[in-house]
This record gives structure tokens, sequence and C-alpha cells, in this order.
């Protein structure tokens, strides 16, 4: 090699401590049944409101402490990760493919497809998202499925406007004109030349999305339209939590610390994936 | 012997009606290196883009044929022509920095043309490309198809450019302003690269530019264009000794020149300029009586 290239490699703390969250948290929720301490629907009168470890009174086997029905919060938390990666996965992955998709042509191709996809998105965000997806929960009935549908259907505008704007952009540049010029087709240069520089984005927002959908499915559960009340979800925890604040915070405390770092871990996931994806930010 | 390239009265109106080009006729011959000068907006790139069928949508043909090596473009079916054009030209661009596809390594981008227009295998293309890039006098080619655009070099890039267009041995490449973006010292050089590699293959060129120092340097004839019309069409060498239209001459003096440099930085005479300006509008009436 003629000239040595210097490479800096320098630690990106953001990607490897959100990604370490989101590994153990995933690990967690993956294998819950070996995982979790104890079942995480045992009652025990017994062992009500039992607080975290380093308190006074606390249980061992009991790390976090129990909740008022002398249920393990620990085990109740890793199995909720598992209703909260499953929505996370499914519904972002499923508002991305069609969001992204419709992004792509619009911007793209511009014109008629671009302003058919264009109204459709300004009239789907006139709608308050909370209440669209209550709404869509009322049409489907409750349940997993039924989250997952609701959240994809709502918040595929969010990929489609990145999308749109960046395939746009791209589209102008010199680069797609010569494509053309070498007689590729239209759709064959929007997958080959264009999506690659639009995928950096794509994958930020992916990531973004995910930790999105598990607020939103932590919000639907809070308002007891998420999936049955048995199985724990980290929304439903919280709603009990709440209810016993002054005699067992930690109830509450725990579910919203658990909530508060995989969605920031998400977001950051996504942008230091960002960075490490694109040829000229690398 | 049919033409290499050939534009009969060639109109183009933007959405709103106004003319951009301006009944334009020109040849370039098979092997010929033909000059298209104009100052900025005069309507250059819109004729290169016209031929390679790149045209931006709010731009229309109104009137008028183009043909390549005697195939009229405008008979045959979207997709023959996109063939046609892909199999017979190319385009060495104006800004390096855009021409090339930020996230894809140099050597993908280069070979799937290959690939695409002379139905080569992989490994073949790749090879072609290396030679390609040895010619361009690029050091390292290996090292240049594993990288992406923004690690090499203006210069560099423009190389890469200039090989990609001569890849697919196109019978008629244009040039559109191919030096502009470079500094002058690499200009030199470039334009050197493309003239050899032209003589060698007898690639015909239609080179647009606005300056007629390149214009004397590549070029054996050479058309004048203002406001999207010919204004003259010359062998370079006559040109240059006597140019016949008021406009050229003016476009000369406004030339910059070492021996006296304050002397030859003139503007355009309005005088000129408002012959010009009645000039196009009466070929703009002529034009639009017939259409009523």
């Amino acid at each position: 090699m003629a000239e040595a290239r210097i490479t800096v490699r320098h630690f990106n703390a953001r990607l490897w401590l959100s990604g370490a969250w989101l590994l153990i948290a995933l690990l967690a929720a993956v294998f819950a049944p070996l995982v979790a301490p104890q079942d995480p629907l045992a009652q025990d009168l017994m062992l009500e409101r039992l607080p975290p470890f380093w308190l006074p009174g606390a249980e061992p086997g009991y790390f976090l402490g129990t909740d008022s029905l002398g249920r393990d919060l620990l085990s109740r938390l890793i199995y909720g990760g598992r209703i909260a990666f499953i929505v996370a996965f499914v519904a972002a992955s499923a508002a991305c493919l069609a969001g992204s998709a419709l992004g792509l042509v619009a911007g793209y191709f511009g014109g008629w497809a671009d302003r058919i996809v264009s109204r459709i998105v300004d009239i789907w965000m006139a709608f308050p998202p909370v209440l669209f997806a209550i709404l869509l929960i009322a049409v489907f009935g409750t349940g997993l499925g039924s989250v997952i549908v609701a959240i994809a259907v709502i918040d595929w505008t969010r990929f489609c406007r990145v999308v749109r704007a960046e395939a746009m952009a791209q589209a102008r540049m010199d680069y797609v004109e010569s494509a053309r010029i070498a007689g590729f087709s239209r759709a064959g240069i929007m997958l080959r030349e264009v999506l690659p520089n639009v995928l950096p984005s794509i994958v930020a927002l992916l990531s973004l999305e995910m930790g999105i959908a598990v607020i939103v499915e932590a919000i639907l559960s809070f308002v007891n339209l998420s999936i049955s009340t048995d199985d724990p979800t980290w929304g439903s925890i919280i709603a009990e939590g709440r209810l016993s604040i002054h005699q067992a915070w930690w109830v509450l405390v725990f579910p919203l610390i658990a909530l508060f770092l995989t969605v920031l871990s998400f977001s950051q996931f996504g942008e230091g994936l960002k960075a490490r994806l694109d040829p000229v930010l690398r | 012997m049919t033409a290499c390239l050939e534009i009969a009265g060639l109109s183009a109106t933007l959405a709103n009606g106004v003319r951009v080009l301006r009944d334009v006729s020109l040849t370039v011959e098979p092997g010929e290196v033909r000059a298209l000068v104009g100052e900025s907006g005069a309507g250059k790139s819109m004729i290169g883009k016209a031929v390679l069928g790149v045209l931006p949508p709010s731009v229309r043909t109104a009137a008028g044929h183009i043909l390549l090596e005697g195939t009229d473009l405008g008979t045959l079916s979207p997709k023959a022509r996109r063939t046609l054009i892909g199999a017979k030209t190319a385009l060495i661009p104006q800004d390096p920095l855009t021409a090339l596809n930020p996230s894809r390594r140099i050597g993908p981008q280069m070979t799937d043309r290959l690939v695409k227009i002379l139905g080569w295998g992989g490994q073949q293309a790749d090879q072609r490309i290396r030679q390609l890039l040895d010619e361009v006098q690029i050091r390292d080619p290996a090292r240049v198809v594993a990288s992406y655009p923004h690690e090499l070099s203006g210069g560099m890039r423009q190389r890469v450019l200039i090989a990609a267009a001569f890849a697919a041995e196109p019978r008629l490449i244009i040039a559109d302003e191919p030096t502009t973006a470079l500094d002058v010292t690499v200009q030199k050089q470039t334009l050197k690269l493309i003239a050899a590699m032209q003589r060698e293959r007898g690639t015909a060129i239609l080179f647009v530019t606005h300056d007629l120092g390149v214009v004397a340097k590549i070029s054996q004839r050479v058309s004048v264009l203002y406001a999207g019309r010919v204004v003259e069409e010359a062998d370079t060498a006559a040109l240059f000794a006597a140019p016949r239209h008021a406009y050229t001459r003016a476009l000369m003096q406004a030339t910059p020149r070492y021996t006296d440099p304050a002397a030859s930085l003139k503007p355009v005479d309005e005088k000129v300029l408002a012959e010009l300006a009645l000039e196009v509008a009466t070929a703009d009436r002529e034009w639009e009586t017939p259409h009523g």
C-alpha cells in the first residue's frame, strides 16, 4: 500500500453503553423462565410489600422487593421486558417497512406518487396519536397483536417523512443522473443507488422507534388497554405501583427506571449505529 | 458518413413557456471534439442533458430531432432510447463531488455499468476498471477500487469519472464543464488526459465549457451559444483567427490574458447584448407564428 491509512478508533461510549443495556435486557427477557428468580404471578400475602435488598426487612430471593400482592418485582420486570421487546421489534419494524417504502417511492419518483403519499401523511398526522391508538384498540380489541398493529399504523408516518426528504435530496444528485444515462431502471436506481444513502437514517430512526414503541405500549398498559392484565407489562406494573406509592415506592420506581433506560438506550444506540454506517461520518 | 450526433432544430421550453433552447442545430462527426461555448445560463448543459435524455421534468422539448449515429431518438420507445443512450454515450460531469455515490465503493459503482451495458461478468469488468484507472494515472488502482468517494481528492475523483466515461467504449461523450470544479493546475492535466484518451479511442466528444482557453486547447470545431441560440459555428482555428459574430469577439475580449490582465478583462459590450436581444426576439417571433 502506497500510503499508510491512519484510522482513529475511538471508543464510542454511547454505542457501547446503550448496546450493553439493551443486550442485558434482551437476554433477560428471552431467557425469562431461566433468569427470573420467582414465578412472576405467584402471590404470597405473607411476603407483601417487601422492600428492595438494601433496606431493612428485605428477604433474600426478592432482590427488588415485592408488590402489594407479594409478587416478586424483579421477576415481573423481566417478564414485562418480554412484552416490551416483542412490541419494540415487531411494531417498529412494521412501521419502518411501510413508512420507508412509501417515503422512498414518494421522494425518489416525486410527482403524483409524492403528492398522494404526502397528503395521506398530512391527514394521518392530524390525528392525536394516543387517541388514535385508543380508537384502534377499541376497534381491534385488546391484546398484543392489536397493540402492535396500532403502533405500526400510527407511526409509519415518522419514517415516511424522513425517508421522503432524504430520498428527494439524493434523487437530485448527479450520480443518480449518471445511472439514468447508463440505462438503469428507475426502480433499480432507487434500490441500488438511493437506498444505501438513506439507510443510516432509517436504522437510527428504527432504533428510536423501538424506544417509542416501548413507551406507547407502557402507556396503553397503564390505561389498561394493552394485553390481558394477568401478564405483567412495565406499564401495568407502573399503574399498580402508583396505587401504593406511599407504602412501596419501589413498585413504581423500578419499572420506570427500566423503561427510561431502555428508551434512552434505543435512541442512543440508533444514533451511534448511524454514525457507524455512514461512510462519510465513519 | 453518418454523424455521431446530429441535433436539428432543437427547441425547448420551461413549463411557463420561456424558451431555453432556440432552434439549435449542430453535428458532431465521429472522432471529433466539438466545443460548445457560452456564458452561464446560455443553455449549454441543457443541450447535453437533452442528448442524454435527462432533461429536468420542468423542461420540455418543443421541436427538433436528436440523431445518435443516424437513429432518431424521438422515434424510439423510452426503453429502447435508454438502452441506446446507455450503449452509445457517456457523461463526464462537472462536479466530481456529487457524481459518485457517497455510500458505495468506487469499484462496484464502475463495474455495474459495464455489467449492464456490455453484459460482462463481474471479474472481467473488475479487470477492465483497474486497467482504466491505471490509464488515467491513478497510482494504486487496487486501493481506489476499494475506496469510498470521500476518501479521494477532487482531482482523483474526476479521473475516476473520466475512466468511468470511457469504460464502456461509448461512441460519444458529453463532457459538461469537466474541469470547472478543479483548481488550475489539475485542470490542465485533466484536459490533457481527456484529449489523450479521446485520440487513442477515436471517441467523439461534445465538450461543454465557458472557457475559450479550453476550447482552443481541445476542440477542432466550436459552436458559440447565446441565450439558447447558436450564434456562430466555425473551425476552432478560424474562430480564433477571425471571429465573425460580435458576441464571439466580445467573449474573446472578456477572456483574461496573462500578458495584459488589466486590458483584457472587458465585460461584453452593451451594444452587442442589445443586438443579441433583438436577434433572439426576432427568432422567437418567427418561431411562434406557425404555432398561432
